[in-house]
């Protein structure tokens, strides 16, 4: 529901009636009494026919709450915290590769890169996961590194790496061209103005789409349920539901819910704040 | 291998001049940009390049140091021969600093580390080294002071004198300058010129892309008017500026001396 009025209704020239014989002002008092008063009808129909006492008793349990500390923090959080952080650098470093691919003058390499960011960003991330999970059925012998940390942060790397890739690429074409050829001129290689020059501020440019990657990965990593983690590998949605089931009762995953947005509020607010700098600044 | 010296041994160059160019071309595609260029600048010679825009001339400064790479022709720097696919291009590019319109300093590197970045890394030189060399000539354009200032903080003037100082510490013995005064506000070109002036007259090569025409008048060794592309007309500062004998030269000299001539 729109609460500008003024776009639903361009108001006619020179402030003259309209059709309806309406002045605008007048239209737009009376849409506004109408958005009012279809908000007032929705939320008495809720109060209505929600049973409170049920969906209370259902999502905010206080005895219940309690059972999910310490774990919740200790366990669940940080293990979220393990994969989408351990996804994230990787993601970054797999992401700064591609993209440098993406812009080499070797043709295969575009290539390669263009494929792995086309493919990977057309997949759900879930797919993802289950290939992760079915790989070493596919291949005797593989094993991925690292158990079940190395597997939930292999899915959130390559889930991450082909959004990163296109980021950095976008920061990396950002940098003026001026940049290389003042380091260039001064006797540096490409090599070197790429690294001490370039990628520098490259980065720099991409920190705040970069931090909404991390909070999306983050979220991600609930996904990491789907490789049939236990005990000590939980992260937080994994501990809701099995939190959930062991009470029956639907209060951890109001908790473990909140938990995430005491995450990534301040990190949404992080990356507006260091955009509205960057605009500033430049 | 050393740049800054003409080396004797060198078969390709038999005279030392600081810069040789060869019969160039360069296209843009299917625009030829430069159609032929010959000409030599002579160590401790002031040459400025002046044309109307798109006469090639930055083209041309830009050959000099191969961030355009020509089409054909020869391009000999020092006796290095750049155009030669096996030559060093880094290693020659040492020896020839460059100024831009732009600046082009580096925004995230605080003065001094602009100043000192490529001696540490390029020349390897120590960290106490580089910062005194770097504070030399820092002190030497007049900025001194702003050693702990960003790029961002400083006048376009500052920035420029900034970038010549950047150059200046890879001791280079030829210097560019790509219309080095063109981007900046009028009350702060004559800063970067007064530089630009001590440099000439310390004996550094300078090949000078400019519409500074007193600048090229007072300061040059020799003008070159470039225009499609062809050096038109080559000779001392009085000849070309003072007794252009060429219409096209007098024509684009009207109207840079004198803006609202419109007889065009």
């Amino acid at each position: 529901m729109t609460d500008q009025p003024k776009t639903t209704e361009p108001a006619p020239a020179g402030g003259a009636p309209g059709r309806s014989g309406l002045s605008p002002r007048k239209r737009q008092q009376i849409s506004r009494a109408v958005q009012y008063v279809v908000l007032a009808a929705v939320a008495v129909f809720l109060a209505l026919r929600i049973e409170w006492g049920k969906l209370g008793e259902n999502f905010t349990k206080l005895d219940v709450a309690e059972k999910t500390l310490p774990d919740l923090f200790t366990v669940a959080l940080k293990n979220t915290i393990i994969y989408s952080v351990g996804g994230f650098v990787f993601a970054f470093l797999l992401g700064l590769v591609l993209a440098l691919m993406r812009l080499s003058s070797v043709r295969p390499y575009r290539w390669i890169a263009v494929a792995y960011i086309e493919i990977f960003r057309g997949l759900p991330a879930l797919l993802i996961f289950l290939l992760i999970l079915f790989l070493p059925l596919a291949i005797t012998g593989l094993e991925i590194p690292g158990g079940t940390y190395g597997q939930g942060i292999l899915g959130l790397t390559i889930v991450g790496s082909a959004y990163m890739a296109e980021t950095l690429r976008a920061g990396l074409q950002a940098v003026p061209k001026g940049q290389m050829e003042a380091a260039r001129s001064l006797g540096m290689s490409y090599t070197r103005a790429m690294v001490s020059i370039v990628i520098p501020q490259a980065v720099r440019i991409v920190i705040p789409p970069t931090t909404n990657q991390f909070v999306s990965l983050l979220k991600d990593s609930s996904l990491v349920l789907f490789l049939g983690v236990s005990g000590d590998y939980v992260e937080l949605t994994k501990f809701g539901n099995d939190t959930a089931s062991t009470y029956a009762n639907a209060t951890p995953i109001l908790v473990v819910g909140v938990t995430y947005l005491l995450v990534t509020i301040p990190l949404g607010y992080l990356a507006s704040r260091l955009e509205r700098r960057q605009a500033r600044g430049r | 291998m050393t740049v800054s010296s003409a080396n004797p041994e060198t078969s390709e160059a038999p005279a030392n001049h600081a810069v040789e160019i060869r019969d160039l071309h360069k296209y843009f595609g299917k625009n030829e940009v430069l159609r032929g260029i010959d000409f030599a600048v002579e160590p401790g010679q002031v040459v400025c390049v002046i044309g109307p825009s798109g006469s090639g001339k930055s083209t041309l400064l830009r050959c000099v140091n191969l961030l355009e790479q020509p089409t054909s022709g020869k391009v000999v720097v020092h006796g290095v021969e750049l155009t030669d696919r096996d030559v060093d291009i880094d290693a020659a590019r040492r020896g020839v600093g460059m100024v831009f319109q732009q600046f082009n300093l580096f925004p995230h590197m605080t003065v001094l580390q602009n100043v000192m970045i490529s001696q540490r890394r390029v020349l390897k030189r120590g960290k106490a080294e580089a910062e005194r060399i770097a504070r030399e000539n820092l002190e030497k354009v007049g900025i001194g002071e702003k050693c702990d200032a960003f790029p961002a903080q400083l006048s376009g003037g500052q920035q420029q004198r900034v970038a010549i100082a950047r150059a200046l510490a890879m001791s280079p013995a030829l210097m560019l300058f790509d219309e080095p005064t063109s981007a900046l506000d009028p009350e702060l070109v004559g800063d970067v010129l007064t530089v630009m002036r001590k440099l000439a007259e310390e004996g550094m090569t300078m090949l000078v892309v400019t519409h500074e025409m007193a600048f090229a008048r007072d300061v040059a060794d020799r003008v070159v008017f470039m225009d499609g592309g062809v050096i038109v007309e080559d000779g001392s500062p009085e000849q070309v500026i003072g007794a252009p004998q060429h219409e096209r030269t007098k024509t684009f000299l009207r109207r840079v001396l004198d803006p609202t001539h419109t007889d065009i």
